[in-house]
């Protein structure tokens, strides 16, 4: 398309190579998106479920979750309203480590993770197995704030972050894909930020 | 949300602007005559997509101030610090110039409107409700929408001579308005506003939402009831 008369646009000498397009980095700042208000959790009696097709439909609560071997990620995410943040850290437990336990069987190609406000999101198994995708409760070695989905969220930090559910109670594997909550309201089903996939419509 | 799928934008167009205007020194407000315009639904955004002469763009998301019947599309984009994309709209943008636009997008913040329903925003939060007010005065509906309007001060707050012809509840933080002296929206100016409302749609900044949350809720409306459109740093 044409270029916007009179635009230059942000300094971007040095521009980071980390930066997919049309993003930008937020820097120390982290803005928040939601669509409802923050959930009040009570860590005593929540708990995360993996259900749906698996051979070991598990839940753990607070403490199981936390006596699992510990996983962390580093590095980028980024939001699809744009801003991008390098250099993370979240620390919690692998997916992976859940699925051993509860074995999703060969059919199952997509998952839907669901938070306690009833926020879902859907994802194809390959974007979350095989150390792409995280429960988290902890960021910067800190407890992970509530206006960021704590205490516990999901994350699948090489999609826009709508997929990294906050406040997360389920995964559910399906064996089709099942529009989540802001792909029903004209969301990209995958939202892989390398290909600009933000909308409905986007290849 | 068994409701009918709201149209959303699939690809990009492009805008020309037919009217800009300037009401404060913070606020732009655009008027553009979209291309191959899919109808939008009171409480949906644009996105506006700026493109450098080296193929850089950057993009942010709009409210839509206008009435689906408008013939034009209208936006009132606040201007923040250091921002990229609102400096450039109030300082730049001139009639005639064509933007890059996707929409509208969104369907979750958008007024069913056989739902009575409640709006509370602060400062250019109030921009979804202005269209949502717009369209029920058209077509006669507007006992069903309250609206609760919060800035600093009237300057600050877009639309204030509007909303506040048509009822809203106009709340200054930090001047005296006729006689509501200067506060926070309380909870027993919501109530009464509040009362037959099953829903409530929320719009401002992320200290604003959650402070609405509590007042909504003393005003009996339930967390599971309350639409949220949150806007952040993103400038």
């Amino acid at each position: 398309m044409g270029i916007t008369r009179g635009f230059t646009g942000r300094d971007r000498k040095g521009a980071d190579e980390r930066l997919p397009p049309g993003q930008y980095d937020t820097g120390s700042s982290w803005p928040v998106l939601t669509a409802e208000l923050m959930p009040r959790i009570d860590l005593s009696t929540w708990e995360l479920a993996i259900g749906g097709l698996v051979e070991q439909p598990t839940s753990w609560s607070w403490d199981e979750l936390h006596a699992l071997p510990a996983s962390s990620y580093n590095g980028d995410i980024h939001c699809v309203t744009t801003w991008s943040k390098f250099d993370t850290n979240f620390g919690g437990v692998s997916l992976d480590t859940l699925l051993e336990v509860a074995r999703p069987k060969s059919e199952a190609t997509h998952i839907v993770a669901t938070a306690t406000t009833g926020y879902t999101t859907n994802l194809p198994i390959d974007d979350v197995l095989g150390g792409k995708s995280w429960i988290v409760w902890e960021f910067d070695g800190k407890p992970l704030a509530q206006e960021h989905g704590g205490p516990v969220r999901m994350l699948v930090p090489h999609l826009y972050f709508w997929k990294s559910t906050k406040w997360i109670t389920r995964v559910d594997f399906l064996d089709h894909d099942e529009p989540g909550f802001w792909e029903r309201n004209g969301y990209h089903d995958r939202g892989d930020p390398w290909l600009e996939q933000r909308y409905q419509g986007d290849a | 949300m068994s409701e009918q799928p709201v149209p959303v934008g699939r690809s990009w167009t492009t805008g020309i602007v037919r009217e800009i205007e300037r009401p404060t020194d913070r606020l732009v407000k655009i008027r553009f005559e979209v291309a191959d315009r899919t109808p939008h639904r009171p409480g949906q955004h644009y996105v506006v997509r700026l493109r450098a002469p080296d193929d850089y763009t950057a993009q942010r998301s709009y409210s839509i101030a206008s009435d689906p019947d408008d013939p034009l599309v209208e936006i009132m984009v606040e201007v923040l610090p250091r921002g990229e994309v609102s400096p450039f709209l109030h300082e730049i943008a001139e009639v005639g110039d064509e933007f890059e636009l996707r929409g509208p997008i969104g369907r979750w913040f958008v007024w069913n409107d056989d739902v009575p329903s409640i709006c509370v925003g602060g400062g250019s939060g109030v921009v979804p409700f202005v269209s949502m007010l717009r369209y029920a005065r058209r077509v006669g509906i507007d006992p069903r929408l309250s609206i609760v309007a919060s800035a600093q001060t009237r300057e600050r707050l877009p639309y204030a001579d509007e909303l506040e012809k048509y009822g809203a509840l106009i709340a200054l933080t930090r001047e005296n308005h006729h006689d509501r002296v200067a506060a926070h929206i309380y909870p027993d100016e919501v109530k009464a506003l509040a009362f037959g409302a099953q829903r409530a749609y929320v719009c401002g900044s992320v200290g604003f939402v959650s402070f609405a949350g509590r007042i909504l809720a003393d005003a009996g409306i339930s967390e599971s009831n309350v639409r949220v459109e949150q806007f952040g740093p993103s400038a």
